[in-house]
């Protein structure tokens, strides 16, 4: 990500403690949709994926029922499953590890392991560093926000809304200079945006994955020729 | 059902969707092509995400402080910044131009 590239250790850092902030008004808004202080922290500890956890308390707090919240939060983690179909041959993982890594397995873990690449042991580092780094401070926020609740107001008014654009658009940047993959991340970008007008939160991402499918199919087609 | 059991049952089916993709046989995920569309999916997803965090809200699609923000991270990015310093700079800038607007 720079000309010297930071260590793994100080990108994994960083981006636990930036996600971490974002626990902060994850717990707030939980305690303020409805939850107890534990239902909260179970949602951190055990679901740890914020995009899932944030449409159970949406849909808690829209008054959405509590069926509704748990399909919406199920559908929100599928994308988690195809991070481990990309990292599972990268960490080759004991068996006995795979279900702690499989916790681990969240957007930024993956983000920050795909941003190591080629090199297969900062890959596996990046992960490791990064879901722990991720598990500590979003745990530890989360607590936070739920004992501060309300008094924090919303979390946009403090930029951690731009925050999370940021640390993804940063994440994938090393990528990008491939420019096959900034083709296909700008329409991504473009198709989950102009989606979340029409369907509901979290659907948007899923679907941008037929968008790297076509791309991918092209790519067969142009190699079989 | 009871919102302890939502957030339970929630819980474990995010999980399985993670442990499903470990578990998922390896001669399988290491061909190639597998290998191949499972980055190109990573890469689209986390775009998709850049882009509903800049620009989506429960109002539909919205230009807000995010887009600044966004554009001058993308430039911090471009000059090498490092990644913490970019990520304050984009909540920052943020915070101030919607206490300005």
């Amino acid at each position: 990500m720079s000309t010297e590239p930071q260590s793994v250790k100080t990108l994994s850092f960083s981006v636990g403690l930036a996600t971490g902030l974002y626990g902060i008004s994850f717990g707030a808004l939980s305690v303020t949709a409805g939850l107890d202080f534990w239902q909260t922290m179970a949602l951190s500890l055990l679901m740890f994926s914020g995009g899932s956890q944030f449409a159970f308390i949406g849909v808690i707090a829209s008054g959405g029922g509590v069926i509704a919240a748990v399909l919406s939060s199920w559908m929100l983690g599928v994308r988690n499953g195809f991070y481990a179909i990309r990292l599972a041959p990268i960490m080759s993982l004991p068996t006995i590890l795979k279900p702690l890594g499989a916790q681990l397995t969240i957007d930024e873990s993956n983000a920050v392991s795909l941003s190591q690449e080629p090199d297969i042991l900062k890959q596996r580092q990046g992960f490791w560093l990064t879901g722990i780094a991720v598990f500590v401070f979003w745990n530890l926020l989360t607590a936070c926000g739920a004992l501060l609740g309300s008094m924090i107001g919303d979390p946009a008014d403090w930029g951690l809304d731009a925050a999370a654009g940021a640390a993804f658009l940063g994440l994938i940047w090393p990528s990008l200079a491939k420019s096959k993959l900034l083709v296909l991340a700008v329409v991504s970008a473009f198709t989950a945006t102009l989606l979340s007008a029409f369907v509901p939160a979290g659907m948007p991402i899923l679907l941008t994955a037929f968008v790297a499918v076509a791309f991918w199919l092209v790519e067969i087609v142009r190699k079989s020729k | 059902m009871s919102l302890w059991a939502g957030v339970l049952i929630a819980s474990g089916l995010v999980y399985s969707w993670k442990l499903l993709g470990h578990l998922v046989p390896e001669r399988f995920v290491t061909s190639p092509a597998v290998r191949s569309l499972a980055a190109l999916v990573t890469v689209s997803m986390l775009a998709g995400l850049v882009g509903i965090q800049t620009f989506a809200s429960t109002d539909g699609i919205v230009l807000d402080a995010r887009v600044p923000a966004l554009a001058v991270a993308a430039l911090l990015f471009y000059l090498r910044v490092p990644f913490i310093v970019v990520v304050i700079a984009a909540a920052l800038i943020a915070s101030l131009l919607k206490l300005l607007l």
